[in-house]
This record gives C-alpha cells, sequence and structure tokens, in this order.
C-alpha cells in the first residue's frame, strides 16, 4: 500500500520539480501533465474517484490547455518558446525561502503524533456526493456556479482585444 | 511512518516545489503553474484527511477538493487572460518588466 504511494509521490514530485527547472516552456506543461495525472492517481489511491475524475478533466483536460494556448500566444518567434536564464539571486531566494518551508512543514508533520490507524477506506458514492451538492452545500454549489460565470466573463473580456485599436490601424 | 504522514509529507513536497517554482522563476506563466501545484498539493492535504480520519463523515473532504478545484479553475483561467493582456501591453511577459505601476 505505502510502495504504490511512494511510487505515485516521487513520478508526481520528478515530474513536478523537472518542469518547474526547464528552460522550454512548452516542455514545463506537457511535464505538468504528467504530475497532474499523478495526484490524480492519488486520489484514486485514497478512494476519491470522483475527484480523480474531476482532476483528470479539469487539469490534465483544460489547465493544462489553456496553458499551452498562453504559451502559444505570448511569443514572438518560433525560437521564443525557452525563456531566458533568471537571476542568480532570484533563484538562489526562491531555493532558500522553499527549502525553509519545506523543513517547517516537514519538521511538524514528522513531529506531530498521528497514531497508526487502520480506519477503512471510507466509500463514498457519486449519488451521496449529487445528494450532498443539492442538499446541504445548495448554496455553496450556486456560489461557485456564479464565481466560475463571473470569472470566465471576467477572463474573456480582459483578453480580449480592444476593438479601438483595430479601427484605428485600419485606413 | 504512518499512511497519514507519508501523504502529509508528499503534499508538503509538493507544495514546496509549487513555491520555489512561483519564488525563482521570473517567466509569468511558469508562476502561475507554481500557483496551480500549491493548490494541487492543498487538495492531496483535504483528501488525505479524509482517507484516514477515524471516523470520516461521508464526502466532506470530497466536497472541499470539488470547491477547491472549481475555484483553481477559475483562478488559472482569469490568471492567463491577464497573462495575455499583460504580453498585449508590453509585448513580455516576464515579472520584472511589469513595473507600470511602481511609485
Amino acid at each position: 500500500m505505502n510502495a504504490v504511494l511512494l511510487a505515485i509521490a516521487l513520478v508526481t514530485l520528478g515530474t513536478a520539480a523537472v518542469a518547474m527547472t526547464l528552460r522550454n516552456l512548452i516542455h514545463s506543461a506537457l511535464l505538468l501533465i504528467a504530475s497532474w495525472a499523478g495526484v490524480a492517481a492519488f486520489y484514486l489511491w485514497a478512494g476519491a474517484e470522483f475527484v480523480a475524475f474531476a482532476e483528470v478533466l479539469v487539469y490534465v483536460g483544460a489547465v493544462s490547455m489553456v496553458v499551452l494556448f498562453a504559451v502559444l500566444l505570448t511569443r514572438r518567434s518560433r525560437a521564443d518558446f525557452t525563456v531566458t536564464p533568471d537571476s542568480v539571486g532570484r533563484a538562489s531566494s526562491g531555493f532558500l525561502a522553499g527549502g525553509a518551508v519545506c523543513g517547517v512543514l516537514f519538521g511538524a508533520v514528522i513531529a506531530s503524533p498521528m497514531g497508526v490507524m487502520s480506519s477503512p477506506t471510507p466509500t463514498v458514492t457519486v449519488r451521496q456526493i449529487g445528494a450532498q451538492l443539492m442538499g446541504t452545500h445548495a448554496a455553496a454549489l450556486l456560489i461557485v456556479g456564479v464565481l466560475l460565470t463571473v470569472a470566465l466573463l471576467g477572463a474573456i473580456v480582459i483578453a480580449s482585444a480592444d476593438r479601438k485599436d483595430n479601427s484605428e490601424d485600419a485606413p | 511512518m504512518s499512511p497519514l504522514q507519508l501523504c502529509l509529507l508528499f503534499s508538503s513536497a509538493l507544495f514546496c516545489v509549487g513555491l520555489v517554482g512561483a519564488l525563482a522563476r521570473s517567466n509569468t506563466i511558469l508562476v502561475l503553474l507554481g500557483i496551480e501545484l500549491m493548490l494541487n498539493a492543498a487538495n492531496i492535504n483535504f483528501i488525505a484527511f479524509w482517507r484516514f480520519s477515524p471516523s470520516p463523515s461521508p464526502a466532506t473532504g470530497v466536497l472541499f477538493v470539488i470547491f477547491s478545484i472549481a475555484v483553481a479553475a477559475a483562478e488559472a483561467a482569469v490568471g492567463l487572460a491577464l497573462v495575455i493582456a499583460v504580453y498585449r501591453h508590453q509585448k513580455n511577459i516576464r515579472l520584472q518588466e511589469a513595473s507600470r505601476l511602481k511609485g
């Protein structure tokens, strides 16, 4: 059981770490797809199938495509996929801060007493999730729907080209 | 080491990878991807605590993660739209050069 978890964690962390260090943006985005697939595998391992499929749909399917579109739309030439190397000071300060946070988190997790509980895998059916979403959490579901609508409309408004500029360019 | 601790270590490591990516890179898209990794690490924590709690309530952790994924998707869409808007204004998406609002 733990071996499967370790394998999933190794794949996810390895692909994420390599993706964060690569120069080529396209390669980073493609490696992060593997990383998100690893997170979905973790959800499957933990018995949350619905969340795993949601992760695959949203991250592996949608967010990765949006990222690839953003990479393609924000380049000037064919050779522009590779980003210029960052300054050493910025990179080292980022590593310092990340390492400090990593140390604090690892220390806290290892030091906190968590008994070995062999609880059975909680089973949750899609029917239960639907009943909870429509019953207890109906208000939250509505708010999330409104939030998604507003955010996506706002994204379209922000990203759409200015009409004024186009009419000025036209003769 | 209990499986819960392993899950928490996994999610902390993923969080730190995302944090280092968000802090050390100067490309806006990579910073956004680092933030997405951090959000994923938080979701892993939700699922781990739901899976290994002594008496799990039926679907609380799962519902938390579903709502969190929805908010993260909205965040990704708005963030990448902002990247495209910044690129249209200054033909560059390096963070250091987006300093027009600096006092």
